[in-house]
């Protein structure tokens, strides 16, 4: 306990004063552990943590937001075993309760510095200043602004919701129209943001053609007379029991799934969305009334990562953050001391996040152990 | 009064004056009915006198391009003016000279070389005076060569690139001059009859090199005279007198025709290649593409040497075409590269019999627009504001569309834009409506110049604004800073830049773009062009973008559906359509 009193996180004296007049409070570390400064408290961050904390290293674990793993805690089941991600998510804060890991939250950090002898400085929002031997981070991903294609109508017409939207209806067990009845039909379009160039994206969100197919067979549990579609470019099936997800849902769940993109979306007198899209594999347009239309929304690097990434110079494609290599090096950066995990990369599933994360706090280890 | 070295320049001059001559009868003669029709029409409504006034203006005070930079315009005046005033100067001092007597052209051109005996006071007056013009014509060349070497000095980015023969014709131009005031001088030397320039340089010479030099040294004027004029129906030097017989047809109403004719022919040879289009042009500023400008577009059409990149690699922005000081009608010319008439293109008008129109006596017919199914954020926000007011409206295009034509017409599909054209023609002339209200500035553009309709067309900024001046539409204003983005079809395309600002100082706070009205520059993914790779349009749409929020306004305002969906895959939702804010600005 005693240990823990003397950390920064502890001091509340100077959080009675105004910002402007705190002064920069230079954190004292003890000197026979190394610290490693991990930015994002997501699943990848959490997971670099508890793996690094076990080492016996200290850990400062920042989150910008008052609560961790947001984006986890906002799903409803996991694919393909259909988990409970707040199960994941509980499980994986109890396991912060370590002694050598110190979590600031709502604290966003403004930059990182690499120094000569305190190797890294960690630099939060409201000007307080920790002293770090290396520095991880996961600052993940924000889902696709789904207003960018206006043409499909989201923010337009009631009727038009994201992946995100439907999953938070999941979690209340309750799936209606604005009018509140219970949709007749539900149209979901893949790749809503990824692999379209026209807004600047053209790499694949890699997880929405699952959550689509596992979205689809929840709607079918929860509401079996409901007609689903899925419009989709390729379904990519790439994961371990995401084929056989795929079959379960045409054979068992009867959900149909069309080779096309729809071109464009418009309001209908009744509150519902009337869809212009073609069959490609028929080679003919169709016009389609649905109750609701589920945009799969795919990823982009979070303001975190954009802003992070571009202070420490690492930037990769699209605004995620570059990995020195995608083999053998893909947690390190060209700077020294500076590792990156998870979704600041490129989009992953929470699968290989989570795995990232653990590769991501072995190669720390080893880092911190030639120190 | 004649030596054999004024033979050459009497053959230029004859050649030139005859091959113009023949130029000109074909060009008139290739026009077609429409156009011949409407230079009757106006024929007897007195527009003689206007017109002289333009051709004076442009042909030799350069009136335009003036406008456009100071300095070039002082460079192209002290050269068409000078020469002129040179001629007519020179005209009336040899028939003073001679009493009145008619006397042969050579003779008022080297008339210092004809005449020794200039001891009057007249005389002396008149020698002062050409002395003058003719240093007024020397500034002008020297800031023309100054400008060939370094286009920085007279405020262009570029100058235009010239093949051989141009050359040759420049060369020849800019050495008239300085060998004007070197035979003038020799014979000041030998004969005293210069002016206060000719006759101060004619001191400085040795006579023995004086009467040695002074023959060879006229030869030489007249020699570089005689080429100048027998080579320039054949060079861009041609414009001189083209460009006054263009400003002559203009004035009496001629317009391009869907063809080409013998206007086009004209619009063609009036073109001084003078560089002013690659100043602004986007694809040259923005993506370096310098080979597409009208300059070199109409320099190869002209020379039969155009390939069809050159005509189709541009945004048709207009941008060249409001710089103009020509005013020449380059997006027709484009067109006319364009056209792809002979092209069987299979295509099946058969959906166009199911499309019926609807009776909307009293509504205002509103047509969104292909573009506006993509935005139709721009359609709701028309509703609503057709519903405030309490207008019916019928949306032409809500079900089922037909394009207005405009795109396919710009690739040059004249006959599939025409079939397209007819129908909606019909289906407006049917619904027995007075009034239509379009939302694309494309399709704006297409119902207002391209078809003939019976209604009044107009484009939703311009319908706001009027609900505004009656006072019908009730908004509350807003303190957002706001940056307007002209579109190149409603501003430069349709000259409506006043009314979309109009409702904007009514709602918002406005600030400036950087360049804005007519010099507004292209979002970048204009239909115009359809070569240019994805990559290019953003770097377009980037450029566009910066220029817009230079002042850093917390919102993007544009009129048109595809400038808003250029910014908004850039811009994550600060950018807007008029309509847009006015119906958040609406009092319920």
């Amino acid at each position: 306990m005693k240990d823990k009193k003397e950390r920064p996180g502890e001091r509340r004296t100077w959080s009675l004063l105004p910002k402007a007049l705190r002064p920069r409070i230079e954190v004292q570390t003890q000197e026979e552990r190394p610290v490693v400064a991990i930015i994002g408290a997501g699943p990848a961050g959490m997971e670099a943590a508890i793996q690094i904390a076990r080492q016996s290293c200290q850990v400062l674990l920042f989150e910008a937001n008052a609560d961790l793993a947001l984006n986890l805690q906002n799903k409803y089941k996991l694919f393909p075993d259909m988990s409970d991600a707040q199960t994941l998510a509980q499980g994986m804060m109890l396991a912060l309760e370590h002694p050598l890991i110190t979590v600031y939250r709502q604290t966003p950090i403004k930059h990182v510095v690499q120094v000569e002898n305190f190797h890294w400085q960690v630099f939060t929002e409201d000007n307080r200043v920790f002293k770090a031997t290396a520095v991880l981070l996961c600052t993940g991903y924000e889902v696709f602004d789904a207003r960018r294609k206006e043409e499909l109508g989201y923010g337009i017409y009631n009727g038009v919701i994201t992946s995100l939207e439907l999953e938070n209806m999941f979690k209340q067990e309750h799936i209606s129209t604005l009018t509140g009845d219970s949709p007749k039909r539900v149209v979901f379009l893949q790749c809503v943001g990824s692999r379209d160039e026209k807004v600047g994206n053209r790499y694949c969100s890699k997880v929405c053609c699952v959550t689509a197919v596992k979205q689809a067979i929840e709607l079918k549990r929860m509401h079996p007379e409901t007609e689903v579609y899925v419009f989709y470019m390729d379904l990519r099936m790439w994961g371990k029991g995401f084929e056989e997800m795929y079959r379960v849902a045409q054979e068992q769940y009867n959900i149909r799934f069309v080779r096309g993109r729809i071109s464009e979306a418009a309001g209908t007198f009744d509150g519902g969305v009337q869809i212009k899209a073609e069959d490609t594999l028929i080679g003919k347009p169709l016009k389609m009334r649905t109750d609701l239309l589920v945009l799969m929304l795919g990823m982009e690097a979070s303001c975190g990562t954009k802003q992070l990434a571009k202070s420490c110079g690492i930037v990769g494609d699209y605004g995620f953050a570059g990995s020195l290599d995608p083999h053998l090096n893909d947690n390190h950066t060209h700077r020294k001391g500076l590792f990156l995990a998870g979704t600041c990369k490129r989009p992953m599933s929470l699968t290989d996040v989570i795995a990232d994360a653990r590769s991501a706090a072995m190669e720390i280890i080893n880092y911190l152990s030639k120190q | 009064m004649f030596h054999p070295f004024v033979i050459p320049f009497c053959i230029g001059t004859v050649a030139l004056f005859g091959i113009i001559g023949i130029k000109f009868t074909r060009w008139i003669k290739s026009l077609d009915r429409k156009q011949i029709t409407i230079f009757r029409q106006h024929f007897l409504k007195g527009m003689f006198i206007p017109a002289i006034k333009e051709m004076l203006l442009e042909g030799l005070f350069h009136r335009k391009v003036t406008r456009f930079s100071r300095r070039l315009g002082f460079m192209h005046r002290s050269i068409a003016l000078g020469w002129f005033l040179l001629i007519v100067v020179g005209f009336i001092e040899a028939t003073v000279n001679l009493k009145g007597k008619l006397h042969a052209p050579w003779y008022a051109i080297f008339y210092r070389f004809f005449e020794h005996d200039q001891f009057t006071a007249s005389s002396r007056v008149f020698a002062d005076i050409m002395d003058a013009l003719l240093i007024y014509v020397l500034i002008g060349i020297g800031l023309a060569v100054a400008k060939s070497l370094y286009a920085g000095i007279m405020g262009l980015r570029k100058t235009s690139k010239l093949k051989l023969f141009d050359a040759v014709l420049r060369y020849s131009l800019w050495l008239i001059f300085p060998l004007r005031l070197f035979s003038e001088s020799l014979t000041a030397c030998l004969y005293k009859n210069g002016g206060f320039l000719t006759q101060y340089l004619g001191d400085l010479f040795n006579p023995m090199f004086a009467s040695v030099m002074e023959l060879p040294a006229w030869t030489a004027y007249s020699i570089a005279l005689g080429l100048f004029f027998a080579l320039m129906p054949f060079s861009r030097y041609m414009h001189i007198f083209t460009e006054l017989l263009l400003i002559f047809f203009r004035k009496y109403g001629v317009k391009e025709s869907e063809q080409a004719t013998g206007y086009t022919k004209m619009e063609l040879s009036a073109c001084s290649r003078c560089g002013i289009c690659i100043e602004n042009c986007p694809m040259d500023k923005v993506l370096g593409v310098d080979t597409i400008q009208p300059v070199y577009y109409l320099r190869d059409v002209r020379n039969r040497v155009a390939k069809r990149i050159t005509a189709d690699n541009c945004l048709m922005c207009n941008q060249c075409q409001s710089d103009c000081p020509v005013g020449i009608d380059i997006s027709s010319l484009r067109k006319f590269g364009r056209n792809k008439q002979e092209l069987d293109t299979h295509d099946n008008y058969q959906y166009l019999d199911k499309i019926h129109s609807f009776n909307a006596i009293g509504r205002v017919v509103y047509f969104g627009g292909c573009m506006s199914h993509l935005t139709p954020g721009i359609v709701e926000s028309m509703k609503k504001i057709f519903d405030a007011v309490g207008q019916k409206y019928w949306m032409m295009d809500e079900y089922r569309s037909i394009c207005c034509g405009r795109p396919l017409l710009q690739q040059g599909f004249i006959n599939q834009a025409a079939e397209l054209r007819r129908k909606n023609t019909r289906l407006i002339i049917e619904s027995h409506s007075k009034t239509l209200v379009t939302s694309c500035p494309i399709c704006y553009q297409s119902f207002k110049n391209e078809y003939h309709l019976p209604v009044r067309v107009m484009h939703h900024t311009e319908y706001i604004a009027m609900l505004m001046q009656l006072g019908k539409l009730k908004v509350k204003p807003s303190d957002l800073k706001v940056a307007y983005h002209d579109p190149c079809e409603l501003g430069r395309g349709c000259g409506i830049y006043e009314e979309p600002r109009r409702v904007l100082r009514e709602l918002v706070q406005l600030v400036p773009a950087e360049r804005e009205g007519k010099d507004s520059m292209c979002c970048g993914y204009n239909l115009g062009n359809t070569c240019l790779s994805l990559e290019s349009q953003m770097r377009l749409r980037d450029a566009s973008w910066q220029n817009l929020t230079i002042n850093h306004p917390d919102q993007v305002a544009t009129a048109c559906p595809m400038c808003k969906k250029a910014f908004q895959h850039a811009s994550h939702n600060s950018v807007k359509d008029i309509a847009e804010i006015v119906a958040e600005h609406l009092i319920q």
